[in-house]
């Protein structure tokens, strides 16, 4: 394990959603699920954030401050879409200011579906991000592994 | 006097849980204007009434707002009723209205954590999050959803709630009133909570009526309005039902208005369980609403009056379906308590009027 998985940071933006899911992405982190005992914590900063939790579809007047907010994140980084809306615009998705799920906008790492998205997926999306997160974090160790030797 | 700066505020900020940019005009740390910019979560869902027919729109109106989702599909329930002249049978509107006043519950102690949070006081807004995860037990033991309850359809409710569970959601209410009871004198006795909102963004009670405002954002400025008294539905079977009113009219009033709902709510619901009659939960639904029908009705939802309004066409699909919902009415009362106010105020004014973004936008 990382130093990041072990104690993975979060941001969380709410994209077009209805609140349902963002509510149950700040009860996983209460009393109750309590993922911050499991050194989960939610952060404003996207500097400081491993893990970008999304709710809602994008649209057009969301997709770009979805788009800043990842590109502020520094690597590794792992997005889970949470709830339908994220995973693809669920319930919504034929109405006329949705553009679909946030892989329209940016890469997402893990989907966790449901509406509203339960604790206990959000729970299980976040320990399924935390693996892509050491991954990614031994891929880029890799990377300048190799640059070194080249130069 | 320093020059006058634009900051930027949201639309992701730690203190918003939902996206909302406002500018604000800042001068010598004094904010002299503010000026919001919605339209981050809007969805357009008033126009899927075209796509889908007036019983699955339910659905849809529930998704309006998370927090807010069991009253918007009564709200919306009731309207079609109404444009359709159906009966709802009485132990169904006893139901809808415990279900409500639990959503009510749920919602209150969410904003008091929030409230909480915003004068960084977290250990009482983890507190405040605990006790309203019993709550949303409740919900998931009765309809098997803790956010999204989809318990409500035009006619009736899809679900009853038997006798042994009516008695354990009194039981599991009384338990909380007593650890409620901790928190509320906390949030109201506490020196540096009243430090923090103690007149601070103060509405007379002029500007509340001159500005519309609703709920209890409205009712901290004494305005005697909430859409229950009214008496509709299984609310004219309470034996005494007045609005919790208070004059000073600043943000702590406005948690003291709050923090009195919850208990009204509690009572609400005793009062319901002990008197809920027997009976059909539904009635049928056949046909669809008349060419050129209309229909309106208000509701009062957590955060303030709900006004709905519905148009048949003679098809299953609603010709217009529009939902005012209480957080677009209180915007002009947010931006007139942040003029004038500090800027490291300005949080603590946004989260007192509860605002829920995602009902404003649709």
């Amino acid at each position: 394990m990382g130093y990041a998985s072990r104690s993975p940071w979060v941001i969380h933006y709410d994209g077009s959603s209805c609140n349902g899911c963002d509510i149950e992405v700040l009860a996983t982190l209460c009393p109750g699920f309590d993922g911050e005992r499991f050194g989960v914590v939610n952060t404003g900063n996207p500097k400081h954030a491993d893990i970008f939790l999304v709710t809602g579809s994008v649209n057009e007047q969301n997709i770009d401050v979805v788009r800043q907010i990842y590109d502020q994140m520094v690597e590794p980084k792992v997005v889970v879409a949470c709830g339908i809306c994220a995973c693809s615009g669920g319930v919504f998705h034929d109405c006329y200011n949705v553009i679909g799920g946030v892989d329209q906008a940016i890469p997402v790492d893990v989907y966790a579906p449901g509406c509203a998205v339960r604790p206990e997926t959000l729970i299980d999306a976040i320990v399924a991000g935390v693996k892509v997160l050491d991954e990614k974090e031994a891929a880029l160790k890799e990377q300048k592994r190799a640059a070194k030797k080249e130069r | 006097m320093g020059k006058a700066t634009v900051i930027p505020f949201g639309p992701q900020h730690p203190v918003l849980p939902e996206p909302l940019h406002l500018d604000l005009v800042v001068q010598d740390e004094t904010v002299i204007d503010c000026l919001p910019q919605i339209g981050f979560i809007h969805r357009g869902l008033e126009k899927l009434v075209e796509k889908r027919d007036y019983n699955q729109f339910i659905y849809v109106a529930e998704r309006i707002c998370g927090i807010c989702a069991m009253g918007h599909s009564l709200g919306y329930a009731e309207t079609v009723e109404e444009l359709m002249g159906v009966e709802v049978p009485k132990r169904a509107e006893y139901l809808r209205v415990i279900w409500h006043e639990l959503s009510r519950i749920h919602s209150h102690l969410l904003w008091l954590g929030l409230a909480a949070d915003a004068f960084g006081f977290e250990s009482l807004f983890m507190h405040c999050w605990r006790l309203r995860e019993r709550v949303l037990d409740l919900f998931e033991k009765t309809t098997g959803g803790r956010v999204i309850l989809s318990v409500v359809k035009v006619g009736g409710v899809v679900r009853d709630i038997d006798g042994a569970m009516l008695r354990e959601i009194v039981a599991v209410l009384e338990g909380l009133e007593a650890e409620y009871a901790t928190i509320v004198s906390t949030l109201l006795t506490d020196a540096s909570i009243k430090n923090r909102t103690v007149g601070v963004g103060v509405i007379s009670h002029e500007e509340a009526l001159d500005l519309s405002m609703v709920g209890p954002f409205a009712r901290a400025s004494a305005v005697n309005y909430d859409c229950r008294m009214l008496g509709r539905g299984a609310y004219g079977d309470l034996s005494d039902f007045q609005p919790i009113l208070d004059t000073q009219g600043d943000c702590y009033a406005r948690i003291k208005v709050r923090c009195s709902e919850v208990l009204q709510s509690i009572a609400i619901i005793k009062e319901l369980v002990a008197k809920i009659p027997t009976g059909d939960i539904a009635v049928d639904v056949k046909g669809s609403p008349a060419d050129g029908s209309q229909a309106s009705n208000v509701l009062e939802q957590p955060r303030g009056e709900c006004y709905y309004y519905a148009r048949g066409n003679g098809s299953k699909n609603l010709e217009r379906m529009r939902m005012r919902t209480p957080t677009s009415q209180n915007l002009a009362g947010m931006v007139a308590a942040l003029k004038g106010c500090d800027l490291a105020d300005v949080n603590m004014i946004i989260l007192t009027i509860d605002p829920c973004v995602s009902c404003t936008e649709r």
